[in-house]
């Protein structure tokens, strides 16, 4: 089943760590913090993803408050200490982007007013740890189209800006790669200093940062702008 | 089952028009004249034929190496930079260096006032063709140039690495690290070595070990150069790449690492070998003079290797040119450098690469290529390999990473396993100012080449290709630490310390390596 999600406004606490001991500074660390995910008053959501990049946080449970139209408020653990860091003490998975789907929880996530995430981390050898980019997804009916699984994933790949798009046509190019060796036999035989090179540079844009590509034209690479190469400095 | 049509969705993107594509395409449709083909069973007889004509293992080959270079399905949210590396202070180091490099190369340029690039003119190109099969015999003056980095400036660089997050007030202890490198990557112990490489076991045959002279070679030799023979018959990677782990028989190395690797020698790579040479003959960039410089510091130097010298220039030179390798930088934590032609900064219509493959040599550069010149006498062939080879694993060994087989991940491996299991030795050398890691980063950095004699080096990197990893490396450096160890433990310096292990040239890596990992307690 497809489900279109929209990302839901949310107000985000900043996390609580909890402390054992009375006076701050007295408290010891317990590894354990909570940030609570406030959603819009008075319009509960069926939750289909939560989505966050971690943040030295070794282990995550959810808790959700939920309100059901005819009954009270009531708090539902929807995940039980899912392991984002194999070994808390060790930076794998310490910086990794995760999601957990409606499909891994306890409960159905729906009518949900609040959301509860208790952080552990055991390990002392990290200063702080935390969740960042916290994103929740509303669940949304299927689309009237029936989409195959294989075919969205593939549709999720084109997205992908990185990846070369149309792609020539292989009798053609062994076709101009033939005629490109003929020239470059051509260029050797006569020596003059005109260059054979061809304009190949293609530029993507990812985010913030501007890709120059030269292009890979089915094993032909030219590295070349229009023949020249004349470069002097590096920019940094 | 998500993640899966992902990564097949991904692969075919890869190999869709790729030359190899376009010959089975044309097979099949060449197959189609066969009387054996049958128009209602079209699918499956064509299926049959690319099968019996080998088509379909050149394309599981092809499938399997694309897999080896696969990143992991990415989240939605992971930015691009996050592929290359995840941890974000791993990811500003590895910038901050860069920059540096590039700077040096810069200033250099300006300095000797020799252009990154130019075009050579009509006579120098002619010059050049001529003399391509010997460019050793070149008298011209490198004195000027100097390498722009060496792996000892690089090491500070991987002392200094630190994470802000990292709560290291805890002062000095048992449980602490007593190593150079002080980031807290996971990295596996004894225990867990001795599951991954099972097959280099006290109890399992090697080559290295069990094809000694006072052997019987019926005792483990002939079956296993048989088994090999087999192998390369039936010319499948995955096979080759799980046999290769006991080691190579010499006469069979060259086609089982082509064939673990998918490195072809077709009409076609061949072809691109030229285009890259024409490159060479075209353009004359300042990273030439570093590659000419480096191979005479170095492998010129070295009783193994100086009679491949003209090898050496022949594919680092192309190399240079070779823009494919500019795909490796998407899972690379390193960022190609840019610039612009004839001065246009900022105009991306005229940026560009520089080198075109992005990868700026260092000093020792030359030595991942040195090895294979004893494999391959074909260029074209022994460029393939080279080429696969660095943008599988070497590439690892000079960038900021928290890859499992990158240097950090290899340094801090090595201290570990040393601290564990020889802490009379780590605490010793520490007081002597001698930390372990000062003398065997350089040996790691360029995975022994240059240090062990030739056929040693070889069983070393049949292991790394086995098991698609250089963690193999770290452990034979803490091996050699073990094997040197009741030395180490008289010497009073440095200096000393480095006296005892300056020649490795003696050394049976395989019995070092399975001593170490199967015979030592824990």
């Amino acid at each position: 089943m497809s489900t279109s999600c929209d990302a839901v406004s949310c107000s985000i606490k900043p996390a609580v760590h909890l402390h054992i001991g009375h006076a701050p500074s007295n408290a010891a660390r317990s590894g354990v913090c909570v940030v609570d995910v406030h959603l819009p008053f008075g319009k509960p959501v069926n939750i289909e993803r939560i989505s966050f990049k971690n943040f030295y946080t070794a282990s995550l449970s959810v808790r959700l408050l939920t309100k059901e139209p005819t009954s009270l408020c009531k708090w539902l653990t929807a995940i039980r200490d899912v392991s984002l860091m194999e070994n808390p003490h060790c930076e794998d998975g310490a910086q990794d982007y995760c999601s957990l789907i409606r499909e891994q929880m306890l409960v159905e996530p729906d009518h949900v007013v609040q959301i509860r995430l208790i952080l552990r981390q055991p390990s002392a050898t990290w200063t702080t740890f935390d969740l960042e980019e916290i994103n929740i997804y509303t669940h949304t009916h299927q689309d009237s189209e029936e989409v195959s699984d294989w075919l969205s994933e593939l549709t999720l790949v084109d997205q992908d800006p990185d990846h070369v798009q149309e792609l020539p046509d292989s009798q053609s190019v062994s076709c101009s790669i033939q005629q490109m060796l003929a020239l470059t036999e051509v260029m050797k035989n006569n020596q003059n200093s005109s260059s054979i090179g061809r304009y190949q540079v293609t530029h993507t844009h990812t985010h913030t940062h501007t890709h120059t590509r030269a292009r890979v034209f089915n094993n032909v690479c030219m590295f070349q702008v229009n023949g020249c190469y004349d470069v002097n400095l590096l920019s940094l | 089952m998500d993640e899966l049509s992902v990564s097949i969705a991904h692969i075919v993107q890869r190999l869709r028009g790729s030359s190899l594509h376009s010959q089975i395409e044309r097979h099949a449709k060449e197959c189609l004249h066969q009387p054996d083909i049958k128009l209602d069973s079209l699918k499956e007889d064509v299926r049959t034929f690319l099968k019996t004509t080998g088509w379909e293992r050149k394309l599981q080959n092809a499938v399997y190496r694309e897999l080896h270079v696969l990143q992991p399905p990415h989240h939605l949210s992971a930015p691009p930079e996050h592929l290359k590396e995840p941890l974000a202070y791993m990811r500003t180091a590895q910038a901050c260096w860069e920059r540096r490099v590039f700077k040096s190369l810069n200033s250099m340029s300006s300095e000797l006032e020799v252009p990154l690039a130019r075009m050579r003119p009509a006579a120098e190109q002619k010059d050049l063709t001529d003399k391509w099969n010997e460019m050793g015999t070149d008298e011209s003056d490198l004195s000027r140039f100097r390498p722009v980095y060496a792996p000892k400036d690089f090491l500070e660089v991987l002392i200094g690495l630190r994470n802000p997050n990292h709560n290291s007030s805890d002062g000095v202890s048992a449980k602490s690290h007593w190593g150079l490198i002080q980031v807290p990557l996971n990295v596996r112990d004894i225990k867990q070595l001795r599951q991954t490489y099972a097959e280099l076991s006290l109890t399992c045959g090697q080559l290295g070990i069990d094809d000694n002279a006072h052997i019987h070679p019926d005792l483990f030799e002939n079956e296993y150069v048989q088994m090999g023979n087999k192998v390369v018959l039936e010319q499948n990677s995955a096979a080759s790449q799980q046999y290769i782990r006991q080691g190579c028989p010499t006469e069979l190395r060259a086609e089982l690492w082509a064939l673990t690797l998918n490195a072809t020698n077709q009409p076609q790579d061949v072809m691109y070998y030229e285009q890259l040479k024409a490159g060479v003959i075209q353009h004359d960039l300042l990273v030439d003079n570093l590659v000419y410089k480096d191979v005479k510091l170095t492998a010129s130097n070295d009783d193994y290797y100086f009679v491949f010298e003209d090898f050496l220039y022949q594919v680092l030179l192309c190399f240079s040119r070779d823009t494919t390798v500019l795909e490796h930088f998407k899972y690379n934590s390193a960022t190609p450098p840019k610039s612009y032609i004839e001065g246009k900064v900022g105009d991306e219509q005229c940026a560009v690469f520089y080198p075109p493959n992005g990868v700026i040599p260092f000093h020792g550069f030359s030595m991942y290529v040195a090895p294979l010149c004893y494999l391959y006498n074909e260029p074209s062939k022994l460029y393939s390999v080279f080429r696969e080879m660095y943008v599988r694993y070497f590439f690892r060994l000079h960038s900021i990473s928290s890859s499992p087989s990158g240097i950090v991940s290899l340094c801090l491996q090595f201290e570990w396993l040393l601290q564990t299991h020889l802490p009379q030795l780590f605490y010793h050398l520490r007081q002597i100012g001698a930390q372990p890691l000062r003398i065997a980063f350089k040996w790691m950095v360029r995975a022994f080449s240059g240090y062990l004699s030739t056929d040693q080096l070889l069983l070393l990197w049949d292991r790394i290709l086995g098991y698609d990893s250089l963690e193999v490396v770290a452990v034979l450096a803490a091996a050699v630490f073990a094997f040197r160890a009741e030395n180490l433990m008289e010497v009073t310096s440095l200096a000393s310390a480095e006296a005892v292990l300056a020649d490795l040239s003696t050394l049976k890596v395989m019995p070092l390596i399975q001593i170490f990992l199967f015979a030592t307690a824990v």
